[in-house]
Protein backbone atom coordinates (compact mmCIF):
# COMPACT_ATOMS: atom_id res chain seq x y z
CA UNK A 1 0.00 0.00 0.00
CA UNK A 2 1.39 3.45 -0.60
CA UNK A 3 1.86 5.54 1.87
CA UNK A 4 -0.39 8.70 0.70
CA UNK A 5 -3.17 5.83 1.17
CA UNK A 6 -2.74 5.17 4.82
CA UNK A 7 -4.16 8.15 6.30
CA UNK A 8 -7.80 7.90 3.80
CA UNK A 9 -8.00 4.01 4.71
CA UNK A 10 -7.77 5.44 8.62
CA UNK A 11 -10.05 8.19 8.11
CA UNK A 12 -13.00 5.77 6.00
CA UNK A 13 -12.25 3.47 9.17
CA UNK A 14 -12.95 6.05 11.57
CA UNK A 15 -15.59 7.35 9.99
CA UNK A 16 -17.46 4.46 9.03
CA UNK A 17 -17.40 3.21 13.04
CA UNK A 18 -18.87 6.86 14.00
CA UNK A 19 -21.17 6.38 11.46
CA UNK A 20 -22.11 2.77 13.30
CA UNK A 21 -22.36 3.95 16.14
CA UNK A 22 -24.67 7.08 15.43
CA UNK A 23 -27.20 4.11 13.33
CA UNK A 24 -26.87 2.12 16.63
CA UNK A 25 -28.20 5.09 18.52
CA UNK A 26 -30.86 6.45 16.39
CA UNK A 27 -32.41 2.91 15.96
CA UNK A 28 -32.54 2.72 19.68
CA UNK A 29 -34.44 6.27 19.60
CA UNK A 30 -38.05 6.22 20.92
CA UNK A 31 -40.69 5.60 18.67
CA UNK A 32 -42.74 8.69 18.98
CA UNK A 33 -44.38 8.36 15.50
CA UNK A 34 -47.79 7.66 16.72
CA UNK A 35 -47.70 10.45 19.65
CA UNK A 36 -46.79 13.13 17.11
CA UNK A 37 -49.26 12.14 14.68
CA UNK A 38 -52.44 12.14 17.15
CA UNK A 39 -50.97 15.39 18.98
CA UNK A 40 -50.99 16.76 15.42
CA UNK A 41 -55.04 15.64 15.19
CA UNK A 42 -54.10 13.20 12.81
CA UNK A 43 -55.51 9.36 13.24
CA UNK A 44 -52.63 6.86 12.34
CA UNK A 45 -53.17 3.72 11.20
CA UNK A 46 -52.90 1.25 14.25
CA UNK A 47 -50.20 -1.17 13.92
CA UNK A 48 -51.20 -4.60 14.02
CA UNK A 49 -50.01 -8.28 14.55
CA UNK A 50 -51.16 -11.88 15.04
CA UNK A 51 -50.64 -13.02 18.31
CA UNK A 52 -51.01 -15.85 20.51
CA UNK A 53 -54.01 -15.58 22.94
CA UNK A 54 -52.86 -15.54 26.33
CA UNK A 55 -55.62 -18.32 27.25
CA UNK A 56 -53.98 -20.66 24.53
CA UNK A 57 -57.16 -20.60 22.05
CA UNK A 58 -55.26 -19.53 19.25
CA UNK A 59 -54.07 -16.16 17.66
CA UNK A 60 -55.58 -12.71 16.89
CA UNK A 61 -54.92 -9.61 14.79
CA UNK A 62 -56.54 -6.26 15.55
CA UNK A 63 -58.13 -6.11 11.98
CA UNK A 64 -60.20 -9.42 13.38
CA UNK A 65 -62.01 -6.50 16.03
CA UNK A 66 -62.80 -4.27 12.76
CA UNK A 67 -65.96 -2.60 13.22
CA UNK A 68 -65.32 -2.39 16.69
CA UNK A 69 -63.80 0.03 18.76
CA UNK A 70 -59.93 -1.24 20.56
CA UNK A 71 -58.54 -0.04 24.20
CA UNK A 72 -55.33 -1.80 23.41
CA UNK A 73 -53.56 -1.82 26.65
CA UNK A 74 -49.69 -3.05 26.78
CA UNK A 75 -49.52 -4.49 30.87
CA UNK A 76 -47.84 -7.23 32.73
CA UNK A 77 -47.98 -9.36 35.71
CA UNK A 78 -45.05 -8.05 37.55
CA UNK A 79 -46.10 -4.39 36.50
CA UNK A 80 -47.13 -2.81 39.80
CA UNK A 81 -49.39 0.32 38.02
CA UNK A 82 -50.82 -2.20 36.06
CA UNK A 83 -52.95 -3.45 39.16
CA UNK A 84 -54.05 0.19 39.78
CA UNK A 85 -55.41 0.06 36.42
CA UNK A 86 -56.71 -2.97 36.06
CA UNK A 87 -60.37 -2.57 38.16
CA UNK A 88 -60.80 0.58 36.05
CA UNK A 89 -59.96 -1.26 33.08
CA UNK A 90 -62.56 -4.07 33.73
CA UNK A 91 -65.48 -1.30 34.04
CA UNK A 92 -63.74 0.31 30.78
CA UNK A 93 -64.75 -3.33 29.36
CA UNK A 94 -67.98 -3.63 30.53
CA UNK A 95 -69.10 -0.29 29.27
CA UNK A 96 -67.01 -0.92 25.65
CA UNK A 97 -69.15 -4.68 25.79
CA UNK A 98 -72.31 -2.62 25.55
CA UNK A 99 -71.12 -0.91 22.30
CA UNK A 100 -69.45 -3.87 20.51
CA UNK A 101 -66.06 -2.85 21.47
CA UNK A 102 -63.34 -4.59 23.96
CA UNK A 103 -60.35 -4.14 25.53
CA UNK A 104 -57.51 -5.86 24.33
CA UNK A 105 -54.69 -6.65 26.95
CA UNK A 106 -50.94 -7.18 25.41
CA UNK A 107 -48.81 -8.80 28.14
CA UNK A 108 -45.37 -8.01 27.78
CA UNK A 109 -42.45 -9.62 28.74
CA UNK A 110 -44.83 -11.95 31.38
CA UNK A 111 -45.15 -16.09 31.84
CA UNK A 112 -48.23 -17.15 30.94
CA UNK A 113 -49.08 -18.48 34.40
CA UNK A 114 -48.05 -15.07 35.80
CA UNK A 115 -50.44 -13.71 33.67
CA UNK A 116 -53.39 -16.22 33.75
CA UNK A 117 -53.26 -15.87 37.28
CA UNK A 118 -53.20 -11.98 37.08
CA UNK A 119 -56.57 -12.00 35.23
CA UNK A 120 -57.35 -14.20 37.48
CA UNK A 121 -56.63 -11.98 40.60
CA UNK A 122 -58.09 -8.94 39.39
CA UNK A 123 -61.62 -10.30 37.60
CA UNK A 124 -60.23 -9.61 33.57
CA UNK A 125 -63.30 -10.59 31.62
CA UNK A 126 -61.72 -9.24 28.52
CA UNK A 127 -58.94 -11.00 26.28
CA UNK A 128 -54.96 -10.78 25.71
CA UNK A 129 -52.17 -11.63 23.82
CA UNK A 130 -48.97 -12.37 23.97
CA UNK A 131 -46.38 -10.12 22.37
CA UNK A 132 -43.39 -12.47 23.42
CA UNK A 133 -40.95 -10.87 21.24
CA UNK A 134 -42.44 -7.59 21.70
CA UNK A 135 -42.60 -6.38 18.29
CA UNK A 136 -45.71 -4.76 18.79
CA UNK A 137 -44.89 -3.05 21.86
CA UNK A 138 -41.65 -1.52 19.58
CA UNK A 139 -43.91 -0.78 16.96
CA UNK A 140 -46.52 1.27 19.62
CA UNK A 141 -42.87 2.78 20.80
CA UNK A 142 -43.63 0.79 24.17
CA UNK A 143 -41.02 0.93 26.24
CA UNK A 144 -42.56 0.87 29.82
CA UNK A 145 -45.86 -0.40 31.34
CA UNK A 146 -48.45 0.62 31.51
CA UNK A 147 -49.54 2.21 28.31
CA UNK A 148 -52.66 2.25 26.69
CA UNK A 149 -54.09 2.84 22.92
CA UNK A 150 -57.39 4.04 21.83
CA UNK A 151 -58.49 2.37 18.36
CA UNK A 152 -61.71 3.61 16.56
CA UNK A 153 -63.48 1.24 14.59
CA UNK A 154 -61.76 1.86 11.07
CA UNK A 155 -58.29 0.96 12.86
CA UNK A 156 -56.78 4.09 13.82
CA UNK A 157 -54.92 5.70 16.66
CA UNK A 158 -57.07 8.06 18.42
CA UNK A 159 -55.96 8.14 21.88
CA UNK A 160 -52.52 7.72 23.82
CA UNK A 161 -51.75 6.74 27.33
CA UNK A 162 -48.41 6.05 28.35
CA UNK A 163 -48.74 5.44 32.13
CA UNK A 164 -51.48 4.59 34.09
CA UNK A 165 -54.53 5.16 32.59
CA UNK A 166 -57.36 7.20 34.42
CA UNK A 167 -61.43 7.31 34.14
CA UNK A 168 -60.92 11.05 32.75
CA UNK A 169 -58.97 9.79 29.67
CA UNK A 170 -61.07 7.07 29.08
CA UNK A 171 -63.77 9.13 29.05
CA UNK A 172 -62.30 11.67 26.56
CA UNK A 173 -61.04 8.78 24.19
CA UNK A 174 -64.81 6.97 24.61
CA UNK A 175 -66.23 10.61 23.01
CA UNK A 176 -63.80 10.19 19.88
CA UNK A 177 -64.37 6.45 18.95
CA UNK A 178 -68.20 6.98 19.95
CA UNK A 179 -68.72 4.86 22.77
CA UNK B 1 -18.25 -69.43 31.09
CA UNK B 2 -20.04 -69.28 34.88
CA UNK B 3 -16.97 -67.11 35.83
CA UNK B 4 -17.92 -65.00 32.69
CA UNK B 5 -21.32 -64.99 32.89
CA UNK B 6 -21.28 -63.51 36.63
CA UNK B 7 -18.89 -60.65 35.12
CA UNK B 8 -21.15 -59.89 33.17
CA UNK B 9 -24.17 -59.61 35.01
CA UNK B 10 -22.08 -57.70 37.90
CA UNK B 11 -21.15 -55.39 35.00
CA UNK B 12 -24.77 -54.84 33.79
CA UNK B 13 -26.06 -53.74 37.29
CA UNK B 14 -23.54 -51.72 37.92
CA UNK B 15 -24.18 -50.11 34.97
CA UNK B 16 -28.40 -50.24 35.70
CA UNK B 17 -27.12 -48.53 38.86
CA UNK B 18 -25.29 -45.50 37.01
CA UNK B 19 -27.99 -44.76 34.63
CA UNK B 20 -30.90 -43.66 37.20
CA UNK B 21 -28.24 -41.72 38.88
CA UNK B 22 -26.77 -39.75 35.90
CA UNK B 23 -30.33 -39.13 34.84
CA UNK B 24 -31.65 -38.01 38.48
CA UNK B 25 -28.32 -35.77 38.54
CA UNK B 26 -28.96 -31.66 37.06
CA UNK B 27 -27.59 -31.55 33.40
CA UNK B 28 -26.96 -27.59 34.62
CA UNK B 29 -27.62 -24.80 37.41
CA UNK B 30 -28.93 -21.70 37.70
CA UNK B 31 -25.44 -20.10 38.65
CA UNK B 32 -24.82 -22.05 35.03
CA UNK B 33 -27.55 -19.90 33.42
CA UNK B 34 -27.96 -17.01 35.60
CA UNK B 35 -25.20 -14.94 33.91
CA UNK B 36 -26.21 -15.66 30.55
CA UNK B 37 -30.06 -14.36 30.70
CA UNK B 38 -31.46 -11.30 31.57
CA UNK B 39 -33.86 -9.76 34.32
CA UNK B 40 -36.26 -8.56 31.89
CA UNK B 41 -37.81 -5.98 33.70
CA UNK B 42 -34.70 -4.55 35.16
CA UNK B 43 -32.46 -5.47 32.16
CA UNK B 44 -29.63 -6.30 33.86
CA UNK B 45 -28.24 -9.76 33.88
CA UNK B 46 -30.03 -12.19 36.44
CA UNK B 47 -26.94 -12.72 38.49
CA UNK B 48 -26.99 -9.44 39.31
CA UNK B 49 -30.55 -8.43 39.67
CA UNK B 50 -32.37 -8.08 42.64
CA UNK B 51 -35.91 -7.28 42.45
CA UNK B 52 -39.28 -9.59 42.56
CA UNK B 53 -39.34 -10.62 38.71
CA UNK B 54 -35.39 -11.41 38.52
CA UNK B 55 -36.94 -13.88 41.73
CA UNK B 56 -39.67 -15.01 39.51
CA UNK B 57 -37.48 -15.96 36.72
CA UNK B 58 -34.91 -17.47 39.27
CA UNK B 59 -38.18 -19.76 40.30
CA UNK B 60 -39.14 -20.60 36.72
CA UNK B 61 -34.98 -21.64 36.05
CA UNK B 62 -35.30 -24.05 39.40
CA UNK B 63 -38.67 -26.08 38.07
CA UNK B 64 -36.89 -26.42 34.78
CA UNK B 65 -33.90 -27.80 36.33
CA UNK B 66 -35.85 -30.22 38.45
CA UNK B 67 -37.31 -31.39 35.22
CA UNK B 68 -34.17 -32.52 34.11
CA UNK B 69 -33.67 -29.78 31.33
CA UNK B 70 -30.48 -29.09 29.34
CA UNK B 71 -28.99 -25.70 29.65
CA UNK B 72 -30.17 -25.03 25.99
CA UNK B 73 -33.94 -26.39 27.24
CA UNK B 74 -34.23 -23.82 29.56
CA UNK B 75 -33.15 -21.23 28.01
CA UNK B 76 -35.55 -22.25 25.22
CA UNK B 77 -38.04 -22.05 27.74
CA UNK B 78 -37.11 -18.94 29.09
CA UNK B 79 -37.30 -17.30 24.95
CA UNK B 80 -40.85 -18.95 24.35
CA UNK B 81 -41.86 -16.79 27.97
CA UNK B 82 -40.15 -13.94 27.78
CA UNK B 83 -39.11 -13.39 24.34
CA UNK B 84 -35.25 -12.99 22.92
CA UNK B 85 -35.30 -10.34 25.60
CA UNK B 86 -34.23 -12.62 27.85
CA UNK B 87 -30.76 -13.48 26.25
CA UNK B 88 -28.21 -11.56 27.64
CA UNK B 89 -26.88 -11.32 23.90
CA UNK B 90 -27.53 -8.50 21.04
CA UNK B 91 -31.14 -9.71 19.89
CA UNK B 92 -32.35 -6.58 18.15
CA UNK B 93 -31.18 -3.81 15.47
CA UNK B 94 -29.49 -0.48 16.36
CA UNK B 95 -26.94 -0.49 19.11
CA UNK B 96 -27.43 -3.66 20.31
CA UNK B 97 -25.91 -5.01 16.84
CA UNK B 98 -23.53 -2.01 16.95
CA UNK B 99 -22.34 -2.88 20.36
CA UNK B 100 -21.11 -6.12 18.75
CA UNK B 101 -20.25 -4.71 15.25
CA UNK B 102 -18.09 -1.70 16.38
CA UNK B 103 -15.66 -3.70 18.85
CA UNK B 104 -15.11 -6.55 16.22
CA UNK B 105 -14.59 -3.75 14.02
CA UNK B 106 -12.22 -1.75 15.65
CA UNK B 107 -10.17 -5.17 16.64
CA UNK B 108 -9.89 -5.92 12.56
CA UNK B 109 -8.74 -2.72 12.28
CA UNK B 110 -6.09 -2.53 14.75
CA UNK B 111 -4.99 -5.82 13.36
CA UNK B 112 -4.69 -4.77 10.00
CA UNK B 113 -2.83 -1.98 11.20
CA UNK B 114 -0.39 -3.93 12.93
CA UNK B 115 -0.09 -6.55 9.70
CA UNK B 116 0.94 -3.29 7.49
CA UNK B 117 3.25 -1.29 9.29
CA UNK B 118 4.80 -4.24 11.84
CA UNK B 119 6.84 -5.54 8.71
CA UNK B 120 7.63 -1.99 6.93
CA UNK B 121 9.01 -0.94 10.61
CA UNK B 122 11.00 -4.48 11.09
CA UNK B 123 12.41 -3.34 7.44
CA UNK B 124 13.64 0.15 7.72
CA UNK B 125 14.74 -0.39 11.24
CA UNK B 126 18.55 0.04 11.47
CA UNK B 127 20.37 -2.79 11.54
CA UNK B 128 22.57 -2.61 15.10
CA UNK B 129 26.51 -2.04 15.50
CA UNK B 130 27.32 -5.70 15.81
CA UNK B 131 31.28 -5.61 15.05
CA UNK B 132 33.37 -6.68 17.90
CA UNK B 133 36.52 -4.13 16.59
CA UNK B 134 34.62 -0.69 17.72
CA UNK B 135 34.97 2.40 16.22
CA UNK B 136 37.67 3.16 14.12
CA UNK B 137 40.22 5.39 14.95
CA UNK B 138 42.01 7.53 13.03
CA UNK B 139 45.65 7.76 13.32
CA UNK B 140 46.97 10.84 15.05
CA UNK B 141 43.83 9.37 18.01
CA UNK B 142 45.37 6.41 17.79
CA UNK B 143 48.91 7.09 18.32
CA UNK B 144 47.61 9.69 21.30
CA UNK B 145 45.58 6.15 22.84
CA UNK B 146 49.02 4.35 22.22
CA UNK B 147 51.32 6.87 24.27
CA UNK B 148 48.73 6.83 27.12
CA UNK B 149 48.73 2.92 27.45
CA UNK B 150 52.38 3.23 27.54
CA UNK B 151 51.98 5.45 30.67
CA UNK B 152 50.20 3.07 32.41
CA UNK B 153 52.02 0.23 31.34
CA UNK B 154 54.08 -1.25 34.63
Amino acid sequence: MRRSAVPFVAVVAAVALVALLVYGVVQRDDNRTLDDAVAHGQAPAAPDRSLPLLDGRGDRTLASFRGRAVVLNFWASWCTPCRQEAPLLERAQQRLAAHDGTVLGVTYRDTTSDAQAFMRRFGLTYPSVRDIDGKLAESYGTRALPETFVIDRQGRVRAISRGVVSQRFLDAAFAQVGV
Amino acid sequence: MRRLLTAALAAAAVLAAAVPAHAAAPRTSLTDIEDEVMCVVCNVPLNVAESPQADRERVLIRHLIAQGKTKQQVKAALVAQYGDAVLATPHGGGIDWASWAIPAAAVALVLAALALFVPRWRRTRPPAAVTGAGPSLDAADARRLDEDLARYDP
